[in-house]
């Protein structure tokens, strides 16, 4: 989702879920020990993560690029004002939304093309039980669309079980829950990205080193996300896990299933956040009601968000991970505007209602600026990084993709700008990437195979 | 060097980003629609036939030229609209880039994008180990490429300025110069590997498309300059 964010707290909220994403992905490596046992905890993360990633997304870009912008764009006075600032500095929030995007799919694609492990196949989630490899194409076709609606329904449940919670106020867990996916997602899957870089430019590091590392890399990324922290140290980790989420969905999903599921996920989102009754749509509107800001660990913002007091209380409970997965979900699906000046919370797609005292404190600081739900960007870097590993014309796939998943950007921010509302920023550009990928790789590639052996220009 | 005009003229105002952006995107689906006609014409004919095959590539690339023209046209009319709507949002009444920055950025924003397409594979495969035309073709190969690429870029740019200048001003001359030119271009490249052939006449034609917008720009030539001189 992308949300015009006024507040940019939620940055926290995210990890979270995110770590709750990330117990669940571990299970499908043999190779790594930790993640044999983690596998179980890892599931459930890796669906939260998944689903505070969707939301974390823009918000942790928000930070770094909106200190610049955000100055001039606090509009709380006139609505006229507000409007008018919002469409000017449209092109600036569209560049703020860029840069991250733009960031986090050159991390993906530079991991897939220089690391092998990313593209092994080495199992696959519990998330999509049936196997790609089978004798035929009907088969296999059947067994992609399986995984995909299996896949969807445990978003949906996930979604659902985080707007209830929200709904319910039962913060300390959604926190808990926040807490463990990030936590999660900084350590584990972190340690595994930098054994597969040393294993692949053969660098040696020692144990202590790399606890060290990977320590201090942690703590920090904890405390930025769920605390406070410079807005670009915020958003670079915002970056950092979603493109390690993405690199474990490409690892992860099998072929097909990958695009089927990329295909159904804009549909899911379309309807979570435009119908009435969609998961997401309740989970801004209650945010939106009770002034709160969603969960910052779910949402990257462009903006600045002086979240001094929003601080989410302590996590409590470690919460089961699948609960984080909704919440992502949701995250993803917020886009509003700015125009509600009022209830500036970033309904990115976090639920976050952890903090409602100091949201109100916050929303007299908050500079504009759009929030994404990390969701999007995963999803994005996930389709460009599919691009990368499958395709055989190589990079112009690959650059294609990226163009159309810019243009979708930059289309749903322009109807953001229109609309006004919280809306879903995955299905234009999901689409338009799908449409390019198949393609480029079907039609163009030939023809410009055939161009370059000639060395003829057009 | 297209890369050096895109940080130092563009990178700094989103809003030419966009318009770059979107002009690579215009670009791309032109090589898409034409590739589409291409392959189509191509599964429908016999593979084995050599010279249908090449009668064909001649036909596809000059189909593709026509059709890159043709969506050059269409961002035209794409960004005549967005600044009637960028006059009317911005405050004082005037746009906040003019029509011929657009023709600028529109021109590089093709221009990147087809140099992209042209390249990267080959820089991609630079990088692996290999000989330069060991079957016998030329062993210039990449430099000839690069060069070759860099001299599209530029005349992409300048395309665009006279493109849009000539849609502005309604001379459909300018515009048929420009399709001409485009045409031209693409026609040399078949003389290749014989590069005398191809290389001189583009770099030519190139400086001439230069001195043709440069003039067109006139005044606001001494713009652009102080832009660049006085860029932060």
């Amino acid at each position: 989702m992308i949300t015009f964010m006024n507040n940019s707290d939620s940055e926290e909220e995210p990890c979270n879920e995110r770590t709750s994403l990330m117990s669940a992905e571990s299970p499908p490596v043999p190779s790594y020990q930790d993640s044999l046992q983690a596998s179980e905890a890892g599931e459930a993360h890796a669906h939260r993560k998944r689903r505070a990633g969707r939301s974390r997304g823009p918000n942790n870009i928000a930070g770094g690029e909106m200190s610049g912008s955000g100055v001039p764009v606090r509009e709380s006075a006139l609505e006229n004002e507000e409007e008018e600032l919002t469409l000017k500095y449209g092109a600036k929030h569209v560049i703020m939304l860029f840069v991250p995007v733009t960031l986090c799919m050159i991390v993906v694609v530079a991991t897939i093309k220089s690391v092998r492990f990313y593209t092994e196949k080495n199992g696959q989630l519990i998330y999509t039980p049936f196997s790609e490899d089978t004798p035929s194409v009907g088969q296999r076709l059947l067994n992609s669309v399986l995984n995909t609606i299996v896949m969807i329904s445990v978003i949906i449940v996930m979604t659902m079980f985080l707007v209830l919670l929200y709904k319910y106020r039962c913060y300390k867990f959604i926190h808990g829950w926040l807490i463990l996916s990030s936590l999660m997602l900084l350590f584990l899957f972190t340690y595994i990205y930098l054994g597969e870089i040393l294993k692949t430019y053969n660098l040696a590091m020692d144990y202590p080193t790399l606890f060290i590392v990977i320590w201090n890399f942690g703590a920090v990324g904890m405390i930025c996300i769920h605390w406070k922290g410079p807005l670009q140290l915020q958003q670079a980790y915002l970056i950092m896990i979603s493109a390690l989420m993405a690199l474990v969905f490409i690892k992860y999903l099998p072929e097909w299933s990958a695009w089927v599921i990329l295909g159904a996920i804009s549909i899911y989102d379309l309807m979570a956040v435009l119908c009435p009754k969609g998961p997401l749509r309740m989970l801004v509107e209650t945010a939106q009601e009770r002034n709160e800001p969603i969960f910052p660990a779910l949402i990257y913002s462009s903006a600045m968000m002086w979240t001094v007091g929003m601080a989410k209380p302590d996590t409590a409970a470690r919460g089961p991970s699948q609960q984080i997965w909704d919440a992502a979900e949701d995250e993803r699906e917020h886009l509003r505007s700015p125009s509600h000046a009022e209830s500036q919370m970033s309904e990115t797609r976090s639920p976050v209602p952890t903090c409602p005292i100091t949201s109100l404190e916050e929303l007299e600081e908050e500079e504009r600026g759009v929030k994404l739900g990390l969701g999007d960007f995963i999803f994005y870097s996930v389709l460009v990084g599919k691009a990368a590993a499958t395709a055989s014309g190589d990079w112009n796939t690959t650059l294609a993709c990226f163009v159309a998943i810019l243009i979708g950007l930059c289309l749903t921010l322009l109807l953001l700008a229109v609309f006004k509302k919280a809306l879903p920023a995955l299905p234009i550009s999901i689409t338009f990437g799908l449409i390019f990928y198949f393609s480029t790789d079907n039609l163009v590639r030939p023809f410009m195979d055939t161009l370059a052996s000639h060395q003829l220009y057009i | 060097p297209a890369f050096g005009l895109f940080i130092f003229t563009i990178a700094r105002d989103p809003l030419r980003i966009i318009i770059l952006i979107a002009g690579a995107f215009f670009w791309l689906v032109s090589l898409l629609l034409s590739s589409l006609i291409w392959f189509i014409a191509v599964k429908a004919s016999d593979p084995q036939d050599e010279r249908l095959q090449k009668g064909l590539l001649i036909f596809g690339v000059m189909f593709s030229v026509l059709l890159q023209e043709a969506f050059r046209f269409l961002y035209y009319k794409l960004l005549r609209k967005a600044i009637e709507g960028l006059v009317a949002l911005s405050e004082d009444g005037c746009s906040p880039i003019s029509i011929q920055q657009m023709a600028y950025v529109a021109g590089v924003g093709f221009g990147l994008m087809s140099g992209a397409f042209s390249m990267i594979n080959l820089l991609a495969d630079a990088l692996g180990p290999g000989t330069v035309g060991i079957h016998g073709d030329s062993q210039l190969y990449f430099l000839t490429s690069a060069f070759m690429t860099m001299v599209l870029i530029f005349l992409h740019t300048f395309w665009g300025i006279l493109f849009f200048h000539g849609c502005e001003h309604r001379r459909w001359w300018e515009i048929a110069a420009v399709v001409i030119m485009h045409l031209t271009v693409s026609g040399l490249s078949f003389c290749n590997p014989l590069y005398v052939g191809s290389l001189v006449p583009s770099y030519l034609l190139m400086v001439a498309a230069a001195a043709w917008a440069y003039l067109l720009s006139g005044g606001s030539a001494q713009n652009l300059r102080r832009f660049l001189l006085c860029k932060c």
